[in-house]
């Protein structure tokens, strides 16, 4: 069918390489020595002035880190990995901690600036500039390889009872609230990947919403990984006390380098009775280049717990980067009542693999959950959808509805399906329908009918496939996930 | 994951010492004797699968075969005489009945007399013994690192060998009716069914024992089907409610083939049916349904494997189960379509009705793609007696315990209705209403 014929062509053509956000920015940066040893974990620990407690924390978890293998399951293929060639922390070389934004490096400023991320209070997301949209304000924590470099609004979050502060900063400053949740969802001995962060884990954002408060703005963070040879290793918490409402975005990009890079973040939601966090991430770190070399390894634990009655948690995800997406974004269902969302796009090209997808566990009574996937691969990627449904035996009433589409782009990639549906209860219900197909040639034939060029017809048609989701997102990134739909496919879109 | 070597465990060790005191005595040439040893070497360097193995994530076999039991002796004539009425259930199907009693075949129940013209029918005891050309054919379709086939292959002694040459339509289904009876002991059967190009068979498989005797079958069929030619499948799982039940169907189709197949599993405390079908040619329709009834403490598992490797291919998987008590279901099934398998179009679907609490299923249906020209599609659900239906049909005076029974029965009744053969449809679905009855706990109350 030439339409498709068209697309396969000229996504071999532009393919990953369209990459636009592939520049690095020159800054002096403060390196730890490359290697992972106790002496790194201390000094991060050091590096971050943090109390006794959280570096016996890191250390307990890096003995356990040494005992553990890492994970083959996943269907992902790379070469081994060289601990021990990585570095474990670098950071942007300034003047104690920034007081205001005069202080940063006007360098990394300008990184962001390119990037489209308002670090001015003032200013708007790039995204949404121009258009005819109300204007909304969004809070942005910028972190720049292990460190946050600047938090915006944060005087006016703190009049509404909002901490929304690098985490290194909640550590110093929040202890007890940091002590009370961190590794509570994702312990420290859950995975490989997680215990690794827990050791050494640099960045990354704490958000807490104490109870009854619906957080007055949109959260934003925004992780920029530039150094070679550096892992970042974020590490995020939000906690959304009784009745407390918030939305999270995070987005992410690297710079293009032949070496790949590792990114293996923890993201921890706890929301408590009545409250909601809607958790939202575009993913779009370097893929690396047409023949596969480079990229970023995306192997991420991002886990929240319904730990109140009638909690809800959100997640939305747009993963476009990355050469390796190994990423299961999961709710525990505890509290009666709760609620867990997933609603991903998943979208390779070039060399890409993605391996992604989410967990729902029910165990509180009247526990729903809703996943809706789109997998569509490119070039010759492969991307799986891997998911567990599972009930326990006084989930009584749990349902789930699970829906997973994949959509194949020429002959060279894999599209795959692996979920798994547990129940031990007779009152869950659970539906799981997943499709697999290229675009209907009636649909094309249709548009085409109507006067549409093979490529808008292949637009129309795409872009309804993953228009769930898309609507799921908060609307600056809804403009920027639009965006960046258009590019990765780019070809078979028009 | 780790490069431990695990404890071997007692049936472990257990099977190894009966490998070695059987070996030089099971039957077969040079090449037979060789399959025997690499497939006992492949599973004991893997063990019996447990829950780490993916594929038996949730079928351990480890903690569900404690013991391995002594291999089975030839049956005695007592044993025979036992019995005698070996697939009774399908009497009136007219079929043509096969005999294996505790593994070993028996002619003297065997309908063996006037065959048609281009159907052979051998035990695959003499075909092993004779080195017969269709001992050949054996293994080569069993899938790479499966314990239960690895063990079925080491241990193979008897079964039935049918052949079919082309274009030969053979009407009369031919039955084989796996029967145990006496002591518990370890019953491996191991058939070979080859349809060749244009020719058509239906095969019924039927398994029973007696209940309360912990004995353990494990039962392979390789099954072959020529371009063009037609099969219909249909099994009758019914073992004792005490036995642990093994079955691996290894099929192949050839271009323009047809296969059907139909499973129904009531029996056994743990049981195990996995199938691994390849599509090798073009347009080949293949249907695999089936549906299991587990109650009590039973375990149930259907694995299915099904690769498209030609192009227009069509194939559909249904399965439904039932559990009621705390009974364990799993449902696993797999599709896997080829870069150049192009059109293909695959469905495959798993319901599960969970009637009790305790009662626990598990689905994992997958689809492994990598053509793009495809249609391809799975579903699973889990879920309870819908409350609405209930109520419509209680509104109309019928009792609680027989609208769930005719819920249940429309609910499997859909798979069995498949079933092109009149009689044996009409066996199966007494299967059904046996397992109601004793559901309900009072004698059959409906045909």
């Amino acid at each position: 069918m030439p339409a498709v014929q068209e697309t396969v062509e000229s996504v071999r053509a532009i393919d990953v390489d369209q990459y636009k956000w592939g520049f690095s920015t020159d800054v002096e940066m403060d390196k730890a020595p490359k290697g992972l040893n106790e002496d790194i974990v201390r000094f991060i620990s050091a590096k971050k002035g943090e109390p006794d407690w959280m570096t016996e924390w890191r250390l307990g978890a890096y003995r356990r880190w040494l005992t553990m293998t890492e994970p083959t399951w996943a269907k992902v293929a790379y070469p081994k990995i060289d601990f021990q060639d990585l570095y474990y922390y670098a950071a942007p070389r300034m003047n104690a901690a920034p007081k205001s934004l005069a202080e940063v490096d006007p360098e990394i400023l300008r990184t962001y600036e390119k990037l489209g991320i308002p670090l001015r209070e003032q200013e708007l997301l790039a995204g949404v500039e121009g258009a005819s949209y109300p204007s909304s304000r969004v809070a942005v924590d910028a972190v720049f390889d292990s460190v946050s470099v600047a938090t915006t609004f944060k005087d006016e979050l703190k009049k509404a009872g909002v901490i929304f502060c690098p985490i290194s900063e909640a550590i110093r400053e929040h202890p007890d609230l940091v002590r009370q949740y961190l590794g509570t969802v994702v312990p420290v001995t859950d995975n490989y990947y997680a215990t690794l962060n827990s050791a050494v884990f640099s960045d990354g954002s704490f958000v807490y919403v104490p109870p009854g408060v619906r957080c007055p703005m949109e959260l934003s963070t925004y992780f920029r990984i530039n150094e070679q040879n550096t892992g970042q290793f974020e590490r995020t918490l939000i906690i959304a006390d009784k009745g407390a409402y918030v939305s999270y975005l995070e987005g992410c990009t690297a710079p293009r380098r032949d070496e790949n890079q590792l990114h293996a973040a923890v993201v921890e939601l706890i929301a408590l009775d009545d409250a909601e966090i809607k958790y939202s991430t575009v993913q779009n770190w370097y893929p690396g280049d047409k023949d596969g070399k480079g990229g970023i390894y995306n192997f991420v634990t991002k886990r929240g717990d319904c730990r109140g009655k009638n909690s809800k948690i959100s997640w939305t995800q747009v993963e476009t980067g990355s050469a390796i997406t190994w990423k299961y974004p999961s709710c525990i269902l505890r509290g009666d009542g709760s609620k867990g969302e997933f609603y991903s796009i998943a979208i390779s090209n070039g060399h890409q693999q993605i391996d992604s997808g989410t967990k729902m566990i029910h165990l509180g009574k009247n526990t729903v959950s809703r996943i809706i996937s789109k997998g569509i691969s490119a070039g010759k990627s492969q991307n799986t959808y891997r998911g567990l449904v599972s009930a326990h035996r006084k989930a009584t009433g749990a349902r789930n509805w699970t829906n997973c589409d994949s959509l194949l782009v020429g002959n060279q990639c894999g599209a795959h399906t692996v979920p798994y549906i547990e129940s031990k209860n007779s009152s869950a219900v659970f539906e799981h329908e997943a499709t697999t197909s290229k675009i209907s040639e009636e649909m094309l034939f249709y548009c085409q009918s109507r006067g549409l060029s093979p490529e808008e017809a292949v637009a129309l048609v795409v872009n309804g496939f993953v228009r769930d989701v898309l609507q799921k997102l908060p609307m600056e990134f809804a403009v920027e996930a639009q965006k960046l739909i258009s590019i990765s496919l780019e070809g078979s879109v028009g | 994951m780790t490069d431990m070597t695990p404890i071997k465990t007692p049936a472990e060790q257990a099977l190894s010492r009966a490998f070695g005191l059987a070996a030089p005595t099971l039957p077969g040439d040079a090449g037979v004797k060789s399959l025997r040893e690499a497939a006992f070497g492949a599973f004991e360097t893997a063990g019996l699968p447990h829950r780490r193995v993916e594929d038996w994530k949730y079928t351990d076999l480890r903690v569900l075969m404690r013991e391995a039991k002594p291999l089975a002796a030839p049956p005695t004539a007592d044993d025979i005489a036992a019995a005698k009425d070996a697939g009774a259930a399908f009497a009136t199907a007219g079929a043509r009945r096969l005999v294996l009693v505790n593994g070993s075949f028996v002619a003297e129940l065997s309908e063996l007399a006037g065959l048609e013209e281009g159907l052979t029918i051998l035990p695959l005891a003499r075909v092993l013994g004779e080195g017969h050309p269709l001992s050949s054919r054996l293994g080569s379709l069993a899938p790479q690192g499966n314990a239960a086939v690895d063990l079925n292959t080491a241990f193979m002694a008897d079964g039935v060998v049918v052949h079919v040459a082309a274009g030969v339509k053979i009407e009369r289904p031919l039955l084989i009716v796996s029967r145990h009876v006496g002591a518990a002991t370890a019953d491996v059967t191991r058939s070979l069914v080859v349809v060749e190009d244009d020719a058509a068979l239906t095969l019924i498989e039927s398994f029973e024992g007696p209940d309360g005797v912990d004995y353990q079958t494990n039962s392979a069929l390789e099954l072959s089907i020529g371009r063009n030619a037609s099969v219909e499948l249909i099994r009758h799982q019914a073992e004792g409610e005490s036995a642990l039940h093994l079955h691996t169907l290894m099929a192949e189709a050839g271009a323009h083939a047809t296969l059907k197949g139909c499973t129904l599993t009531t029996g056994a405390a743990v049981s195990r049916q996995q199938a691994a079908l390849a599509l090798n040619g073009d347009h080949i329709v293949a249907a695999l349904r089936g549906t299991t009834l587990l109650r009590g403490r039973q375990h149930g598992d259907t694995t299915l494997l099904v690769e498209h490797k030609g192009t227009h291919c069509e194939s559909r998987e249904l399965f439904r189960t039932v559990l009621d008590g705390t009974a364990h279901g799993v449902f696993q099934g797999k599709i896997i379509v080829a870069a150049d398998a192009q059109k293909t179009d695959g469905r495959m679907a798993s319901n599960a009705l969970v009637l009790s609490d305790g009662a626990e299923m598990d689905n994992k249906p997958e689809l492994e793609i990598y053509a793009d020209d495809v249609q391809c599609g799975h579903g699973a659900t889990v879920g309870a007696l819908d409350e609405e239906l209930l109520f419509y049909l209680e509104a109309r005076g019928i009792p609680e315990a027989e609208a769930a029974a005719l819920l249940i029965q429309s609910f499997v009744g859909e798979i069995i209705d498949q079933v092109e053969n009149e009689a044996v449809r009409d066996a199966l679905m007494a299967g059904v209403m046996r397992w109601l009855a004793q559901r309900a706990g009072t004698p059959q109350a409906r045909g």
